[in-house]
């Protein structure tokens, strides 16, 4: 291309064509940004990308640096999958939602547990009051687990499960279901979230201290590479640290930084990177900046593959690529006039889809009001089905590559990511970056400056700070059966009259023996949730051994 | 003796991890002159009046988002009542339906911040109900 003719070519055009019309017509403002407070020019050219390389920075689908998506053919092959997070009061109800949403066409699972199980308590601890089944559904024993896939065919599913601290208990628990279904381990699809760190950055359901938290997950690696070889052992999450008010740059940064501290402690205890790596996955955030969304996507895809090929030195073609779920941002819907919230995730759930996501899930409008009635989940799969069959942005590979401003965006990001991780390396990586409070507090300046950028108007969010109206109020909302809590309570007495003691302590000495070992902690679990001991009695176990995390906060 | 700054407490009980709301608000009501107490997660009710009690504080700001709030909230107004604490000024936010914000108003949550309130709406609010020197 020859810059030097386009270089004056555009000196001509901004000296006089757009001179006019600025003299005449300013701006709407002094200063644009993305969503992200990123400043956008008002113009984007081939000067953009002067120095970036199509076949290095960009290149081909499906091969390295995979900036352009992880598949040679994207959804020309097959379509991402439609994945509503769902899950609420007890096994029965969540059971009756998931055959509802496969029946209207949704083509994976992702199941939603309450917070109590997400921190391991059971239902009829003193924490639990008030709080069994309400964000998601309550589990205590296998025979929770068992009702919960009660005539879903394990083979035929690919299962996502949101759970952190933990996932080797959960993880277990479908095991256990699916060889009583008759389906064994090497079987099973599907995905646990296992990514400890965003939680003290986050989401706050931890329960034991790092060290021990990031052995339970390199057991994980290890255990699941020998026996659940199509199984994502870790979902690195990004979106919750968006959530929290991260900008993107920070979303991809963090992210990734945490991505590097797993495969490290994988390493250092003697797994081989090409072993464990293709299965790792990602989690990210689609938020509303439709443009520096998509570009994000790409630039998280090259600098992973990146990553694991310089610093790792993965040799596996599978171990480079980044493969992502996306959830759109329930932190931008409103709860005011909620009906806007459907084109607020059509944008994102597009985002998403043209930075090439694996799997998705669109959030329902009622969110910022309780959890989704079944009809609001309806229209928010319904969004996906649209985008994927009438909007025609999947019949092409990557549309938007080659864009000038989508393809220096992509750039700038990268940039920028690279230049968090260098920081977070020189604090020790990110575990300690975390202990530093680093990580926290950079997302806590960008949650405060989003929040004051609203309340000046420099930010217009349509219904709250703008073009309000009458209110009308949102009906037939969902509400969690308040039984739920009880009956769990009694289903636990059950489950713990019928089964037969002896074994469950013997099976939670093991664990505890094991826990205190180097030993690999998943086969010990596996067992004592066989002999039905509850999760809080195996975390308990685990507890005893590995200690509490206290979080220190600083505001 | 009456204090010259207002001394705010925002407590997260439960088990709800989402902490980007207190946090928020906690650095709005900072800047707004405020001296503001941070609690951290998963907070008992038990553990909220004893730092209330500890830092002596004018206001109580609750956040739950896990959908807990009709089981925390009347719990720790119970608790304010028997331990003669009903003068300390308690509001509330999160994800919060509309039928349960008024049977929270009548047990005695003075007000429910929900999604999308203007921290400045907040600062008002409690300067206008809490008396200082």
């Amino acid at each position: 291309m020859d810059y030097k003719q386009i270089k004056e070519a555009k000196k001509q055009w901004s000296d006089n064509t757009l001179k006019k019309i600025l003299d005449r017509f300013p701006e709407r403002k002094d200063k644009f940004v993305t969503g992200s407070n990123k400043e956008v020019k008002g113009l984007y050219d081939p000067l953009d990308l002067e120095n970036i390389n199509y076949l290095e920075d960009i290149g081909y689908p499906g091969d390295y640096p995979y900036t352009r998506g992880v598949q040679p053919t994207m959804y020309r092959g097959r379509l991402w999958t439609m994945r509503q997070y769902a899950g609420f009061g007890d096994a029965e109800e969540s059971n009756r939602r998931y055959k509802y949403l496969l029946k209207n066409g949704q083509t994976g699972l992702s199941i939603a547990f309450d917070l109590p199980t997400q921190i391991g308590y059971d239902s009829d601890h003193s924490m639990s009051h008030g709080e069994v089944g309400k964000v998601g559904v309550a589990i205590d024993s296998l025979k929770d687990m068992e009702i919960l896939f009660e005539g879903i065919p394990l083979e035929k599913v690919s299962t996502s499960m949101t759970i952190n601290a933990p996932a080797a208990v959960l993880l277990a628990m479908y095991i256990a279901v699916a060889e009583k279904q008759g389906v064994s381990a090497d079987k099973l699809n599907g995905t646990i979230q296992n990514d400890i760190l965003k939680e003290y950055i986050a989401r706050g359901t931890y329960i034991f201290p790092p060290l021990p938290s990031m052995r339970l997950i390199t057991d994980i690696f290890d255990y699941c590479s020998k026996n659940l070889p199509k199984w994502n052992t870790i979902s690195i999450s990004g979106y919750h640290i968006r959530e929290a008010g991260s900008t993107a740059i920070q979303e991809i940064a963090f992210t990734l930084a945490n991505g590097i501290a797993y495969v490290d402690a994988a390493v250092k205890k003697g797994l081989d990177v090409d072993k464990f790596a293709p299965r790792l996955s990602f989690f990210f955030n689609a938020h509303n900046d439709l443009f520096e969304e998509v570009a994000k996507f790409r630039a998280a895809r090259k600098l992973w593959a990146k990553i694991m090929k310089e610093r790792f030195g993965a040799k596996n073609p599978k171990s480079l690529m980044l493969r992502f779920h996306t959830q759109t941002a329930g932190c931008t819907l409103t709860a005011q006039q909620p009906d806007n919230n459907i084109i607020r995730v059509t944008l994102q759930a597009l985002a998403a889809v043209l930075g090439g996501t694996q799997s998705l899930h669109t959030n329902s409008r009622d969110e910022a009001l309780s959890l989704p009635s079944q009809k609001s989940v309806r229209i928010a799969l319904r969004t996906q089905q649209v985008i994927a069959h009438e909007s025609g942005v999947t019949e092409t590979v990557d549309p938007l590559a080659g864009s000038f401003y989508i393809e220096k965006t992509t750039r700038e990001i990268e940039d920028a990511v690279m230049d968090y991780i260098n920081q977070i390396d020189k604090l020790g990586g990110a575990p300690k970056a975390i202990e530093k409070g680093f990580i926290q507090k950079e997302i806590q300046n960008s949650a405060y400056d989003y929040q004051k950028d609203v309340e000046d108007k420099k930010r217009v969010v349509v219904g709250v700070n703008q073009f309000q109206s009458e209110e009308e109020t949102m009906k037939d909302l969902l509400k969690v059966n308040p039984k739920i809590e009880k009956q769990q309570i009694k289903k636990l007495e059950e489950v713990k009259i019928s089964r037969k003691e002896n074994e469950v302590k013997e099976k939670l000495n093991d664990l505890k023996e094991a826990a205190n070992s180097d030993k690999n902690v998943m086969p010990f679990i596996l067992e004592c949730v066989k002999s039905y001991a509850t999760l809080g009695e195996v975390c308990d176990q685990l507890r005893d051994i590995f200690g509490e995390y206290k979080d220190s906060i600083k505001i | 003796m009456k204090k010259s700054r207002i001394r705010v407490l925002v407590a997260k009980p439960g088990l709800d991890g989402h902490d980007r709301g207190a946090k928020v608000i906690a650095r709005a009501l900072r800047d707004a002159g405020m001296e503001v107490i941070y609690t951290g997660l998963r907070q008992t009710p038990e553990q909220i009046i004893e730092t209330a009690v500890q830092e002596d504080v004018d206001v109580i700001g609750l956040s739950i988002l896990s959908g807990a709030h009709m089981y925390i909230f009347p719990k720790i107004i119970q608790m304010l009542e028997e331990k003669d604490m009903s003068d300390i000024l308690v509001i509330a936010g999160g994800i919060i339906p509309n039928e349960d914000i008024e049977e929270l108003k009548k047990i005695g949550i003075r007000e429910i911040f929900t999604p999308g309130t203007d921290t400045k709406k907040i600062v008002e609010f409690i300067k206008s109900h809490v008396a200082v020197a």
